[in-house]
């Protein structure tokens, strides 16, 4: 048993282990100042929310209060570890501003309490208006990628079948859609295909845009743990910053924002010119190869390096360790996700893999991750727009299979378009055509692009805005209606991480006040909008969690995320299961396409695939001639430079992303001190080379600059690459004196421009013009962490480091003797 | 031996299709997938004008590799009105007449390919099928995405 700092040591302590061999536990608990183990009243089970990862854990409860988590020894993704937001995120429940009662606005414009029936009254009388004037187009949703899936499934099945409008979209769209759209694009739907115990048993693990070591810092601690041990493998790391990962790495490449396309042909061409490919498999499971070829004919690397700003020789040594890899992981997240070209290069990254035959086989796959912790099931529910269960907006057979499972007419359910994404959404409320939306679990005000256009937007008066939160976040402060949620720890339901991993996270207390859950709301609205099924019964049929999940599991037989197999009692016996979890697969599976069977025959397949240049949608036809037999599709595509680039009044590219301690706009994690301390202001990370030209000192005052506005950082000077500069994307102005921003210099969406990938429809923030000038001296370093990417290069800033409040105890264990 | 008259008559139309991207990539400022993608797709149209200027020359025909790279002086005017009118649901309206006139230019577009294509194979000008084989398939493309935008927007104008 050992004791750590959470917050200085955010990996914890080494458990080495070699390939193939099953993974150490390391159970970490950290409980509240004054509370001993022995006087916990009871230990609740649940996963973590505030990443992707989907750490399994319990929650300590003593006098119908929180007082601490422990990571569960027996869950397959952590095997006990958590992570700093696990340990100290949990706080923001007990925060004495939660929201308590709904809130309305009165006469004077202020928004003042109400009742639960005046502030639901409002929402049904404007919906009945507005389908009576104009229809369901008048109506929308956005929702999050932090609520469970018995409630985007209740969201969907109200949206799309009682209301039946197409618009409907959850902020899944900022970090998850082009992992969905490149499931989609090469292997006909989405659907994770590898597991994160391939970490045990690869010998290359190449991760591209993918800070693993902040966005998913448990799964790292596995990397590290792996890099400890006998038979490391060689990490290839992609990414314009020095990140934890770049620094593990043997081969770090750091291209120009906006050109990892070429990057990606650039290495696919080497591939294929050494014949690095697996022959057998491309013939056997893949439809495509020869377009491909085609076109990275184009790419060699003397013509990649300059668009890229790598050097040639770095992108041979890459595709060499990329084509003899025996057992090749790659993972991609946000440095792909939200640059240009997005959903194409992030297909490149599945091509790599197909082109290798390295998938479906312990240690060979790709992990095209999540954001979010529950962003996988906002796009198997369908609250991402998408048709419930991966089924097919543009197949009419899927359609009706979806309206005979809600006694519906199919008619009802919206499917001669693709659903509207959250920044057409936003379009059309800017044109007028979309009269009310219906906000839950996110912050558009802090987390689009553009803001001073989103806060406009979102401020019309035209414009019917309810939130749904659990605090009083930038977004609600321009709502009509607020409405109190009840959140993670207050309520039941389940969900689902990015290896497909399904966790039970159980009620631990009651919410405060007359806060009710997103579940609870939206049946609310339901049964006073008197939503109907074809025989007159009341729809969603569904009443509390567990019949929502027998509901959701119906929808989904037979489907690739088939959770028929689960029930609430399994997931209390077994720590997260991997769907499908059927009657074949009862106890789940590990990985998808072992022996290369897709889910991609014309008649299953989710999506027929968009063209990724241009976005357009192939017609049924198409897809059917291309892909007649259902294998997997490579799909290839020429580099486009970005539609923003340098120029001589904005030379910097600009990237936005996270830090380890902060989710999203730190709605929870800026209320738990510990991580607030960590990471408490804005900065801005300048290269060396550049801070010296500019005259920028390391804590100096900065102001970042864009043709959409201006933020006011403090510069860390740091090993990003020059020309480039970094904001990270969680601060906005809940805790400021301006609540709702209105002329904030703080939230680096000030400055993103909006854009998205044609495919995804993922807007884009890594990828915008910018200029950086000092204002001020600063009076001692920035507020940055030493920890992590943003670690300074100078020696005399003081480490990030925490306090007797963020003490973790260690314990090593194996699972039968971890119980507790 | 017709095929200067097919080069000529296919530069002409590739010209005005990505002068008329361009346009509405000015007009429709506020549509910002529109925008930018339009202007990718009349980058597609200068690179098969740059290869029909030099196609051009083996048939002694002069033809300019000049391609528009602005909807020409009218561009802010356009740019500002999009912005003026972006809370405005009517430019939808116009927009709509916008992609169906640009899939008709791009079906235009289109069958001059075909027709080139084809004069080239009885012509055996192997470089001329080249040619028509690199750039055909992109025009078919600009056709696709304007009708698909036409039928992901169509339903919101319409119904609002």
């Amino acid at each position: 048993m050992g004791v750590r700092d959470g917050i200085g040591t955010p990996w914890g302590t080494r458990t080495p282990y070699g390939p193939g061999q099953r993974w150490p536990v390391r159970v970490d608990s950290h409980l509240a100042d004054g509370v001993a183990p022995d006087e916990v009243d009871t230990w609740v089970r649940t996963a973590a929310v505030l990443h992707s990862n989907g750490d399994g854990m319990d929650l300590a409860v003593k006098d119908g209060r929180l007082v601490g988590v422990r990571g569960r020894a027996d869950d397959r993704v952590n095997h006990g570890r958590l992570d700093p937001k696990d340990l100290f995120g949990w706080q923001a429940n007990n925060s004495p501003d939660r929201l308590t009662t709904p809130l309305v606005r009165d006469g004077q414009g202020e928004l003042v309490e109400s009742t639960w029936d005046e502030a639901m009254g409002r929402i049904v009388e404007r919906s009945k208006a507005l389908l009576d004037d104009q229809g369901p187009s008048a109506l929308g949703f956005y929702t999050s990628g932090q609520l469970f899936a018995e409630e985007y499934y209740t969201l969907a099945a109200i949206a799309h079948g009682a209301i039946g409008t197409n618009h409907v979209d959850g902020n899944t769209r900022l970090c998850t859609a082009t992992a969905a759209e490149a499931l989609k694009e090469s292997f006909g739907c989405d659907g994770q295909p590898a597991s994160y115990s391939d970490v045990d048993h690869a010998d290359v693990i190449a991760l591209f845009g993918h800070n693993a070591a902040e966005t998913q810092a448990v799964l790292w601690s596995r990397v590290l743990d792996r890099l400890a041990g006998p038979n490391p493998p060689a990490l290839l790391c992609v990414d314009p910053r020095d990140t934890m990962v770049a620094r593990a790495a043997a081969i770090h490449l750091a291209p120009l924002p906006g050109t990892n396309m070429a990057l990606m042909n650039g290495l696919l061409h080497e591939i294929i010119e050494h014949d690095w490919v697996d022959h057998d498999y491309i013939t056997q499971h893949t439809v495509g190869y020869e377009e491909l070829v085609q076109q990275v004919t184009d790419y060699p690397p003397e013509r990649v390096a300059p668009i890229c700003g790598v050097p040639a020789g770095q992108i041979r040594d890459a595709a060499r360790l990329l084509g003899q890899a025996q057992r090749l992981l790659c993972t991609v997240l946000q440095g792909f996700y939200q640059s240009h070209q997005a959903t194409a290069a992030a297909v490149q990254v599945n091509n790599l893999n197909l082109i290798r035959g390295m998938l479906g086989k312990p240690g060979a796959g790709v992990l095209q991750m999540n954001g979010q912790p529950t962003a996988q099931n906002t796009r198997e529910c369908g609250a991402d727009g998408d048709l419930t269960g991966f089924r097919n907006w543009a197949n009419d057979a899927h359609v009706a299979e979806l309206a005979r499972l809600w006694n519906i007419e199919q008619g009802q359910i919206p499917h001669y378009a693709p659903p509207t994404h959250v920044m057409q959404m936003l379009r059309y409320a800017e044109n007028g055509t979309m009269r009310l939306l219906w906000v839950s679990a996110t912050n558009p005000a802090v987390s689009l692009p553009e803001l001073t256009r989103v806060r406009s937007i979102l401020g019309q008066d035209r414009l019917f805005l309810v939130v749904q939160d659990a605090f009083r976040t930038e977004t609600a402060e321009l709502a009509d209606v607020i409405l109190p949620a009840a959140i993670w720890g207050e309520k039941t339901g389940t969900f689902t991480n990015a290896d497909r991993t399904v966790h039970l996270s159980e009620k631990a207390v009651d919410p405060p006040g007359q806060a009710r859950s997103d579940l609870d709301i939206w049946l609310d609205y339901a049964r006073r909008m008197d939503f109907r099924d074809k025989d007159g019964e009341q729809f969603p049929p569904w009443s509390e969690p567990e019949s929502a999940f027998e509901a959701w599991k119906k929808a989904s037989e037979g489907r690739p995320c088939d959770y028929s197999g689960l029930s609430y009692d399994k997931l209390r016996a077994v720590s997260g299961v991997q769907w499908p979890c059927n009657a074949d697969n009862p106890d789940g599976t590990e990985r998808l396409y072992a022996n290369g069977k897709f889910y991609a025959q014309p008649d299953y397949c989710e999506s027929y695939g968009r063209d990724l240049i241009t976005g357009a949608p192939l017609e049924p036809t198409e897809y059917r001639a291309m892909n007649p037999d259902g294998k997997a599709i490579i799909k290839a595509a020429e580099y486009l430079p970005p539609n923003e680039t340098a120029t001589d009044d904005f030379p910097f590219m600009l990237i936005t992303g996270r830090t380890i301690y902060h989710f999203h706009t730190r709605t929870k994690t800026g209320r738990a001190p510990q991580l607030h301390h960590a990471a408490p202001e804005v900065w801005v990370e300048i290269s060396a080379a550049d801070a010296e030209h500019l005259g920028i000192a390391e804590g100096d005052l900065t102001q970042v600059r864009t043709p959409r506005g201006q933020v006011h950082a403090r510069a860390r000077i740091c090993g990003i690459r020059e020309r480039v500069l970094f904001l990270p994307f969680h601060y906005g102005y809940w805790d400021t004196e301006d609540p709702a921003g209105r002329d904030g210099h703080r939230a680096a969406n000030e400055l993103t421009l909006t854009d998205w990938d044609p495919a995804s429809k993922q807007p884009l923030f890594k990828t915008a013009a910018a200029a950086v000038t000092r204002l001020t001296a600063g009076d001692g370093p920035s507020p940055a962490p030493t920890t992590t990417a943003s670690a300074p290069i100078g020696t005399d800033v003081p480490d990030t480091q925490g306090d007797a409040t963020t003490q973790v105890t260690e314990r090593n264990a194996d699972p039968a003797g971890a119980a507790r | 031996m017709k095929l200067g008259l097919a080069l000529r008559e296919l530069h002409r139309s590739e010209k005005s299709l990505a002068k008329d991207l361009l346009k509405v990539s000015d007009r429709h400022k506020a549509e910002h997938e529109i925008h930018h993608v339009a202007r990718n797709l009349a980058a597609w149209s200068a690179d098969h004008i740059r290869g029909l200027a030099t196609a051009a020359r083996r048939y002694d025909v002069e033809l300019d590799a000049d391609v528009p790279e602005s909807s020409g002086p009218l561009a802010s005017i356009r740019t500002a009105i999009s912005a003026l009118s972006s809370s405005r649901p009517e430019p939808g309206l116009l927009l709509l007449a916008d992609l169906r006139r640009l899939h008709r230019k791009a079906a235009g577009v289109s069958l001059d390919w075909e027709l080139l294509a084809q004069g080239a194979q009885a012509a055996k000008d192997t470089e001329l099928v080249e040619l028509t084989r690199r750039c055909h398939p992109q025009t078919l493309r600009q056709m696709k995405w304007t009708n698909a935008m036409l039928k992901t927007l169509s339903p919101q104008i319409i119904a609002s």
